[in-house]
């Protein structure tokens, strides 16, 4: 299941080794960790896209654009269950590390670099370059 | 810690799905080291006749590339025969010295062809038709031209017949029996074949022995001698004359073998720590030589090596398709008959077509058919399940097509379509998109073609077509879905087993349900969480805890969501009765919200569609009208006509009866959504005989009929009961609903509870046993007597954060 090519987000200065928090970080607090529902999502207009944050089991949170590769469906309104999201509409399963469909389905949601500290949620200011796509590659 | 180390010997089609199967239950149990005698990893052993015909590739035909392999870190060991088993040091080596230890073994050794011991069988030219290699030296051998013998006219020396005669040889087949396939089909369908193959130029030589095989100076086959006759000239001799298991490994080391390596149920050999699967094993006395039954052992040795230690392999029926283009040809089950038995016959040798079907205690037990096999899988399924036929006898011959059925049957004959030809119409696969994905993929089973090419996954209708499809393309080899199937790929566990196991370990969540049942993913999936979660609320009501995130969306967000992501609203109107009031406020709300689009739905209510997520509170709010239900799996409408009070026909007030039983039974969950109707006289104007619960007055009070259904398939109510008052239908539907929450399985509609369940079953728990009913009916009320209604407690503020989204910075 994990075998997708879609590569997990890398961003320069994540939180744990710069301060999210200081002056002129690249990073910004959306919320707490505790707004989502644990195995649920949240939403977020965020310059003009929407994008889902979502909480595992464990409490780790994923963020990606709120649009299934498939048809476009809401994956904020799926369930939740492992690292993975089933779309609301015709039940793709998305993977909320990469982005990427599960097989035999293939298509990639946008992802947004997301991390924790303190109980906090923190999004990085600049969306993640989009992931190298090519249909039925990703 | 060590993990335990795993061998495979035998890296075909057996081996290599029981690997498949294994990684699926544990990923992480095993080292795993394979060894495979031929050069190729896994391909698809049946596919060679296609390829020898020239209609596939060899690079088309594999099933697992080395890559595979890699990817899910398994040691494989190609081109290497694996020579010595020392079961003492727990050790398998090698032909070319590899050898490796082992904690568990599994064998998948296969099986050989038979060589017949005559003189000459060494010779070059002379080969057995068994695997790629023997397909590339036949391929090869056909370049040249010139003639062809094959010895044995079964299954495998047909294929090979056709596949030399397509390449432009001269083929002659020579069988010792009296008619071809004598193993599969019954003289009348041989000659058929037989004319079949004659008219493509190849020549039958029946009942004749092969005595010798007849070389040139130079080692090479010239002809064929036969016991009497002149010599057949041949420059390639093709031996297919059978398999054996191949047990020269376990028998060397002295492991139990009787034909075959010899297994239980288990797929355990008599050394506890060595497993087989797949055509080297005897299994209660019986070696199969075909895939699906390789497939169904693969499971239930996987299980067993993932120690979850369910699962028996209690054999199977075989059943045949000729893999010749153009020939269409089915052989299942018992089909000479005998004792006992019965025979419907239809010949019609001038159109090419036969069948037959034995049947012994109103069961069929075997079939073959020739020329027209398109019902084939169905009546492999009327086998496989043991099904009575006696109902069906007098149509039985004509298919399931001629039963008047719209769906599930898949009354359209696959074979006639063509590849442009939409097959599931819920999302639009065609044929030709089917077909190529069984082949391409190698897909054997439903659910596979499911996954990969989403045909028959969403209503369903198209099942029958699509394993008729699964049947012409993959042949005998079509693995049919189990009958216990488990509830979703997350668990080993049927929808029984699981609703007993809440019931008697008295399990009060979902989450706790998982853990109790061992559940292989950490918090399940999409199709099963909500079923454990219906199933915990619906057994233990007012003590199970309700998990909104094990709910499907629309049941979260108390409306429907739609295909751009906005949600539709129908509120409830009682019986279908409303009022000006109501109708204002429809209106307003209608307009505040700039709702796009408003629609009458079929259950007379009205549907408002477009709604923003974050409007829905207040729109609810406005309404003030309880929910409508129209999003859950639970009681829907009560459709109703005017009836006895305004209707010159109605004999009832059907209105006021429809309004009860809606004021009765709303919110009220179940394993799908629930629809009723009440009609004031049998005119039936509400619809009453497609609907759950349909409530028909009479003159002397009113019918119960149950379990019809508008939807994919139409199926008319049954009746169920005759009652002379309003409370008594109030208790009869409602106890009928009870035990339809108590005991279906979730996202089974009525109609198929109480297919499975039986109609006389139901009756027997709700009309012939007052006390039960009663209680039936005690256990609704306490169940949704309490219920809130959920628009009601979302406008007071429950789950605000569903319908608000997060401001960010």
């Amino acid at each position: 299941m994990n075998s997708s090519p879609c590569k997990a987000p890398e961003v320069e200065g994540a939180p744990e080794t710069g301060a999210p928090d200081a002056p002129g970080a690249r990073w910004s607090r959306i919320c707490a960790v505790s707004d989502i529902p644990v195995l649920g999502a949240r939403t977020l207009n965020y310059r003009g896209t929407v994008i889902a944050l979502f909480r595992t089991a464990d409490d780790r949170v994923f963020a990606l654009r709120d649009r299934c590769p498939h048809k476009g469906g809401p994956l904020s309104q799926g369930i939740v269950h492992g690292e993975h999201v089933t779309c609301p509409l015709h039940g793709w399963v998305i993977g909320l590390r990469d982005g990427a469909a599960v097989a035999p389905d293939s298509g990639c949601a946008a992802r947004h670099a997301v991390c924790v500290k303190e109980g906090a949620v923190w999004l990085a200011a600049a969306a993640l370059p989009a992931a190298p796509f090519t249909p039925g590659s990703c | 810690m060590r993990k335990d180390r795993l061998v495979v010997v035998g890296n075909g089609m057996a081996g290599a799905r029981t690997l498949e199967e294994l990684l699926k239950y544990a990923p992480e149990l095993y080292d795993i080291t394979v060894f495979g005698a031929e050069p190729l990893p896994n391909y698809n052993r049946i596919l060679r006749s296609p390829v020898l015909a020239g209609e596939q590739q060899i690079s088309e035909i594999i099933l697992n590339d080395v890559l595979w392999y890699e990817r899910h870190g398994i040691r494989l060991h190609l081109d290497s025969k694996v020579v010595r088993l020392d079961r003492a040091a727990r050790r398998v080596v090698s032909e070319n010295g590899t050898a490796a230890d082992y904690d568990r073994l599994l064998l998948a050794t296969g099986s050989k062809p038979v060589i017949l011991p005559i003189p000459g069988r060494e010779l070059e030219g002379v080969i057995a038709y068994r695997d790629a290699q023997d397909t590339h030296r036949m391929i090869a051998a056909a370049a040249r031209h010139g003639q062809a013998v094959v010895i044995g006219g079964g299954l495998l020396g047909l294929e090979a017949a056709n596949g030399l005669k397509a390449r432009g040889m001269q083929v002659t087949v020579v069988h010792l029996m009296p008619w071809l396939m004598e193993r599969q089909l019954d003289r009348a369908a041989a000659l058929l074949l037989q004319h079949s193959l004659e008219a493509r130029g190849i020549r039958f030589l029946l009942e004749a022995r092969t005595q010798a095989i007849l070389g040139d100076a130079h080692g090479q086959v010239c002809a064929v001698q036969l016991a009497d006759g002149e010599p057949l000239p041949a420059q390639l001799v093709v031996m297919a004359v059978g398999i054996r298991p191949n047990t020269e490994l376990a028998e060397a080391a002295r492991l139990h073998c009787d034909r075959g390596i010899v297994v239980n149920d288990t797929m355990q050999t008599f050394d506890p720590r060595i497993y087989a699967v797949g055509e080297c094993v005897s299994h209660r006395g019986i070696a199969y030589g075909l895939v699906a039954p390789l497939f169904e052992m693969a499971k239930v040795a996987a299980n067993h090596l993932a120690q979850y230690g369910i699962g028996r392999y209690c054999g199977s029926v075989p059943s045949t398709r000729l893999k010749v283009t153009g020939i269409d040809l089915f052989s299942a089950g018992d089909f000479q008959g005998g004792r006992g038995a019965e025979e419907i016959v239809l010949s019609d040798a001038a159109a090419g077509v036969y069948k037959k079907l034995v049947i012994r205690d109103d069961k069929l037990v075997g079939s073959v058919m020739y020329g027209d096999a398109a019902d084939g899988a169905w009546y492999f399924r009327l086998l496989r399940e043991g099904t009575n036929v006696a109902q069906l006898r007098p149509q039985l011959m004509f298919g399931d097509r001629n039963l008047g059925n719209a769906g599930y049957q898949g009354r359209d004959r696959a074979a006639a379509m063509t590849d442009a030809m939409e097959v599931c119409g819920c999302n639009g696969v065609c044929k030709g998109t089917i077909v190529k994905a069984i082949k391409e993929q190698g897909l054997f089973t439903l659910e596979e073609v499911r996954k990969y090419t989403k045909a028959s996954s969403s209503c369903g209708s198209c099942t029958g077509l699509v394993e008729q499809l699964l049947l012409s393309t993959a042949g005998g080899d079509y693995s049919p879905a189990p009958q216990a199937k488990p509830l979703c790929e997350c668990t080993e566990h049927t929808h029984e087993e699981v609703r007993r196991t809440i019931r008697e370990q008295h399990l009060l969540s979902a989450d706790a349900a998982m853990k109790m049942m061992a559940w292989q993913t950490p918090n399940g999936c999409a199709k099963c969480r909500p079923a454990l979660n219906y199933y915990v609320l619906s057994t233990w009501p007012r003590e199970a805890q309700d998990d909104p995130q094990s709910r499907f969306i629309n049941e979260r967000a108390h409306a429907n969501i739609q295909k751009n992501g906005t949600f539709s609203v129908v509120p409830r109107i009682w019986g279908g009765s409303s009022s000006a009031a109501e109708l204002r406020r429809i209106a307003d709300v209608v307009d505040k919200y700039q709702i796009p689009t408003v629609k009458i739905t079929g259950g007379q209510r009205i549907d408002l569609l477009g709604v923003k997520k974050e409007d829905l509170p207040a729109v609810w709010r406005d309404l003030d009208m309880p929910s409508g239900h129209a999003y859950a799996k639970a009681l829907r409408t009560v459709k109703t006509c005017v009836g006895s009070e305004w209707c010159r026909f109605g004999v009832q007030d059907s209105t006021r009866m429809g309004i009860e039983l809606e004021r009765a039974l709303w919110r009220m969950y179940a394993p799908h959504k629930v629809k009723l109707a009440v009609s004031g006289c049998p005119r039936n104007c509400a619809e009453a005989g497609i609907k759950d619960v349909g409530v028909i007055a009479v003159e002397s009070g009113w019918e119960i009929h149950v379990a019809g259904n508008g939807g994919i398939k139409t199926e008319v109510a049954q009746f169920f009961a005759k009652v002379d008052s309003r409370e008594d239908v109030l208790e009869h539907a409602g106890a009928f609903l009870q035990l339809y929450r108590e005991e279906g399985y979730y996202l089974e509609r009525t109609v198929h509870f109480v297919a499975r369940v039986g109609l006389e079953y139901c009756r027997a728990r709700v009309v012939g046993d007052r006390e039960g009913r009663k209680a039936l009916y005690q256990r609704l009320q306490f169940a949704i007597s309490e219920e809130p209604d959920p628009w009601k407690q979302r406008v007071a503020g429950v789950a605000r954060h569903e319908f608000e989204s997060l401001q960010g910075a």
